[in-house]
């Protein structure tokens, strides 16, 4: 399994290499590993629907509890299925959407990366590798999303959508720290039966609320939901993909995924339906004002994202099985039409629907696949979406509390989300062929046949939804903690207030998708209204933010090198003192200290004599040779201490450092006085007052009380586990090896550092960029 | 700075402290030393030398940027890390020894190797930061 996931990444570390090899004919070739994850993936649908659920465990940092644990139950099999299935098509559509262009194998060397994110993320059993692949799925959709690099719309798009996106991974991290220190492991199966001890928690409400914020931003939920749209600059199987099928479903994956150990809890039922039911019913009438099919489809899918977390607050078993349901519908007919809009753009150059029309008689498959996923958005029967629609309205209808309002906001949203889907699938193939687009041509094979090949999926599954009940429906439910083995899929349910509620729905849908047309004066009267929204709002916020980071950098971090010191050594100062004055019992412990001896007295004689004549000599040089006496009478204070080490490393640091200074200095100007004499005074004492904390805060230490249990335990094992005698080193090299590791590493960098800032002298001109 | 009496001696000088830099980073386990120190004290080596006789020669005389030294100390640190890993299915940075002592050094095991990795980095890093800010300054 760990194979299977990983072999994205594979790819994508394989393209680096022969990418060039990639861009021409063969690109189509690189739908295999998404095909043969499909069916590898498939195989299994066996055993998870005969109830077996799956795990594979593979140790990672086994002394935190972190392990590369995959669990495949019936809910990560559906997104499994979905992320390779579309995955699939996607990719072969691509090779014909993007062909010759010069990044295509960057492309799908993006692609390919998410869908092993989108994999890892979905199999993890342990919450902790869950978070690492949730963030790969934002870092890769940001390359996506900024793919036409070029434009600057895209970049500031990607960057909204991963300033979002990451906003919520920093609560999902949160999160689950918080969910592993309550519950003491990170393994979402051992959490399983914990689900009393955590409602019953004090931190419940906080550790909700983070994973609501979480999978709220990535599931672009109301107000976090504006990134998406503005995500439509992508190329369009990109939207497909990720802002339709996929990506945009983990935060609901999540939510599922959590239901069992979260749910069943007043607020997290409450929360979920109060803001799934905004998200639906505001984005559903949002999509009205829309010309751009891209926006059409950008508003819809938020609403259906919005009916499946609604859904999921619901809680009840129907519900459970309206959302197991509708998931694919949504994937199916939504993908399609993203593919159909793709294909619309990339032949008729225009997404603008006001434009679009009569397209059937030069691209009739299209027609057919965007027409079916109409009816199946609409939920007319015999497709999959009558299915979905029925058991939404009977979860809702069901639920028992406040009914009347559920109803109505589930049935207005399917309303707005019929026309939706009609603008989007119908519209553009219907009426005359304007003269502007008698050139457009049909697509090639590649292109047409993968909306083909959904939008007949929608109506199989309708006529047959055996086809999908107990090998993906079933296993799924019972994933979320219910048990739908008593329930039947079927078309046909008998007349009842559900399907009268259908029948309202698709005629009120149906009269508006007459009456109303997209329009160019219905998108700029709600542009007048977009200063109040969240969008605008929080890039407000951001505009004053910049302007306080500018103020704040420019007072603290203004590139004088003594500022910077000034300020560091005040807060400690500040800060140290009010610890060790305003705290605590100052103790001296007299008794404790050593004997003065002739030469230590020396030594410290020379040492203030050195510092003096640093702070007040003329010049330079001879301050720097003081500044060496100074480093050198500290060294030997270290060897009357009986640290040879310590004083081996001063001596030589001290040695270069005196270099580095002269080899500076040499070319300096001559010496200025630039400093008047309050400044002087100023930093006087402050120097003083540091000097004063430092040794209080020396005494202070030896008076407590002395905890050498560590030390000990170095000294008594160096030469038993270490095989060495110098206790120093071997902490070094050894006890604490990894700190040295990453010291080393930190040491390299500052080394590139200093040779790039010098040796890279930009031009004037590319410095301003 | 370029002194007859400094040039002729660093040398002899470059060599002799060079070896000392060496014996300073295996004394290490047993007694005060190590990779660090030993590191600085072969910079230094080289620095003395530059001072004598000129960057040019020094550079001349490496034949290579210092700079090269820290991938290879980095990789050397981290091999010797990683091989617990990758042989005996141990977690990273467990200490492996060989099970007899190698006369003169004692025992030898992979803090060995990473203490000469942080020798290496050092080294490249001491150097890469003073030649190029004496080149540039």
């Amino acid at each position: 399994m760990l194979t299977a996931i990983l072999l994205g990444f594979l790819f994508a570390l394989f393209l680096v290499f022969t990418g060039k090899f990639f861009r021409g004919k063969l690109a189509v070739l690189s739908a295999l590993i998404p095909a043969g994850l499909f069916a590898y993936f498939a195989s299994f649908i066996s055993k998870i629907s005969a109830g077996e659920i799956i795990t594979k465990t593979y140790e990672w940092v086994p002394a935190f509890g972190v392990n590369l644990s995959f669990k495949l139950d019936g809910l990560s099999l559906l997104f499994s299925l979905m992320i390779t299935g579309i995955g699939f098509l996607v990719f072969s559509y691509t090779a014909s959407y993007l062909k010759g262009h010069k990044y295509l194998d960057r492309f799908y060397g993006y692609l390919s990366v998410f869908m092993a994110a989108m994999l890892g993320l979905v199999l993890s059993n342990n919450i902790i590798s869950l978070f690492v692949f949730w963030e790969l799925t934002s870092i890769s959709s940001f390359f996506l999303i900024g793919f036409n690099n070029d434009s600057a719309a895209s970049r500031k798009s990607a960057l909204t959508a991963l300033g979002i996106t990451g906003l919520g991974g920093f609560f999902l991290l949160s999160g689950v720290l918080l969910l592993g220190s309550m519950t003491g492991t990170y393994n979402i199966t051992e959490m399983l039966s914990m689900q009393e001890a955590i409602a019953g928690s004090e931190y419940y409400i906080l550790a909700a609320s983070l994973f609501f914020v979480a999978a709220f931003t990535k599931s672009a939920q109301f107000p976090f939901h504006f990134w998406l749209p503005a995500a439509m600059k992508a190329p369009t199987p990109v939207s497909t993909y990720l802002h339709s099928a996929t990506m945009v479903k983990a935060g609901v994956y999540l939510l599922m995924r959590f239901t069992p150990i979260l749910g069943d809890h007043p607020f997290w039922n409450n929360t979920l339906i109060i803001v799934g039911g905004i998200t639906m019913v505001y984005t559903a009438i949002h999509s009205l004002f829309r010309t751009d099919l891209k926006g059409i489809l950008a508003y819809s899918t938020i609403s259906a994202l919005g009916i499946l977390v609604f859904l999921i607050g619901l809680g009840t078993k129907a519900a459970f099985l309206a959302a197991a349901v509708f998931i694919m519908v949504h994937a199916l007919y939504k993908a399609t039409l993203f593919l159909v809009a793709g294909i619309i753009d990339h032949q008729a150059g225009t997404r603008d629907v006001t434009k679009l029309a009569g397209l059937r008689k030069v691209m009739m498959p299209v027609a057919i696949a965007g027409f079916l996923a109409a009816i199946s958005s609409a939920g007319i029967p015999p497709t999959i979406g009558f299915l979905g629609k029925e058991l939404t309205y009977e979860a809702s209808l069901n639920f028992g509390t406040g009914t009347i309002i559920i109803v109505i906001a589930i049935v207005l949203t399917k309303i707005f989300l019929l026309w939706a889907g009609f603008a989007a699938g119908i519209k553009p193939f219907m009426g005359k062929l304007p003269e502007a687009q008698k050139e457009t041509k049909m697509p090639g094979l590649l292109m047409w046949f993968p909306p083909i090949i959904l939008a007949v999926l929608s109506i199989l599954f309708g006529i047959f939804p055996s086809l999908i009940e107990s090998a993906i429906v079933k296993p799924m439910v019972f994933a979320l903690g219910a048990d739908a083995s008593e329930d039947h899929l079927a078309l046909w349910h008998g007349f009842n207030t559900v399907l009268l509620l259908s029948a309202v729905t698709i005629g009120v849908g149906l009269l508006l998708y007459f009456l109303v047309r997209p329009s160019n004066k219905l998108e700029q009267k709600v542009a007048k209204l977009e200063f109040i929204s969240p969008r605008s709002i929080m890039e407000k916020g951001n505009y004053y933010f910049v302007i306080f980071s500018r103020f704040w950098t420019n007072v603290f971090q203004n590139g004088y090198l003594r500022n910077y010191v000034t300020s560091i050594i005040l807060f400690l100062v500040i800060l140290v003192g009010y610890i060790l004055f305003g705290h605590q019992r100052l103790v001296i412990d007299h008794s404790q200290l050593a004997e003065i001896t002739a030469y230590e007295l020396v030594v410290a004689l020379i040492l203030v004599a050195g510092v003096l004549y640093t702070v007040f000599t003329k010049s330079r040089l001879a301050a720097v040779a003081a500044m060496g006496v100074v480093g050198l009478s500290i060294c030997l204070i270290f060897v009357f201490y009986s640290a040879p080490d310590l004083a081996m490393t001063q001596f030589s640091i001290d040695t270069l450092t005196v270099i580095l200074f002269v080899l500076v200095l040499y070319r300096l100007p001559k010496y200025l006085s630039l400093s008047d004499y309050k400044m002087r005074l100023r930093d006087g004492v402050l120097s003083l007052a540091l000097g004063t904390i430092i040794c209080v805060l020396a005494l202070q230490v030896l008076a407590e009380p002395a905890n050498n249990e560590i030390g000990d335990f170095y000294a008594k094992n160096a030469y038993l586990l270490a095989h060495g005698k110098n206790v120093v080193n071997v902490i070094l090299v050894d006890f604490r090896g990894t700190d040295t590791l990453i010291e080393i590493s930190v040491l390299a960098i500052a080394a590139i550092g200093v040779f790039g800032l010098l040796k890279l002298r930009l031009k004037s001109t590319d410095r301003t960029q | 700075m370029k002194t007859l009496i400094l040039k002729t001696a660093s040398a002899y000088l470059l060599p002799v402290l060079l070896v000392f830099s060496v014996f300073i980073l295996l004394r290490g386990h047993y007694l005060p030393g190590g990779g660090f120190v030993g590191g600085l004290i072969a910079a230094i080596a080289f620095v003395l030398h530059a001072f004598a006789n000129g960057l040019k020669n020094t550079k001349g005389l490496l034949q290579f940027h210092p700079g090269f030294l820290m991938p290879v100390g980095l990789g050397l640190a981290f091999l010797s890390g990683l091989a617990p890993v990758l042989g005996f299915d141990d977690p990273f940075m467990t200490g492996l020894w060989l099970p007899y002592d190698v006369p003169v050094l004692g025992s030898v095991g992979s803090a060995l190797f990473f203490d000469i990795g942080v020798y290496f980095v050092v080294i490249g890093v001491t150097l890469t930061i003073i030649f190029t800010i004496s080149e540039s300054a």
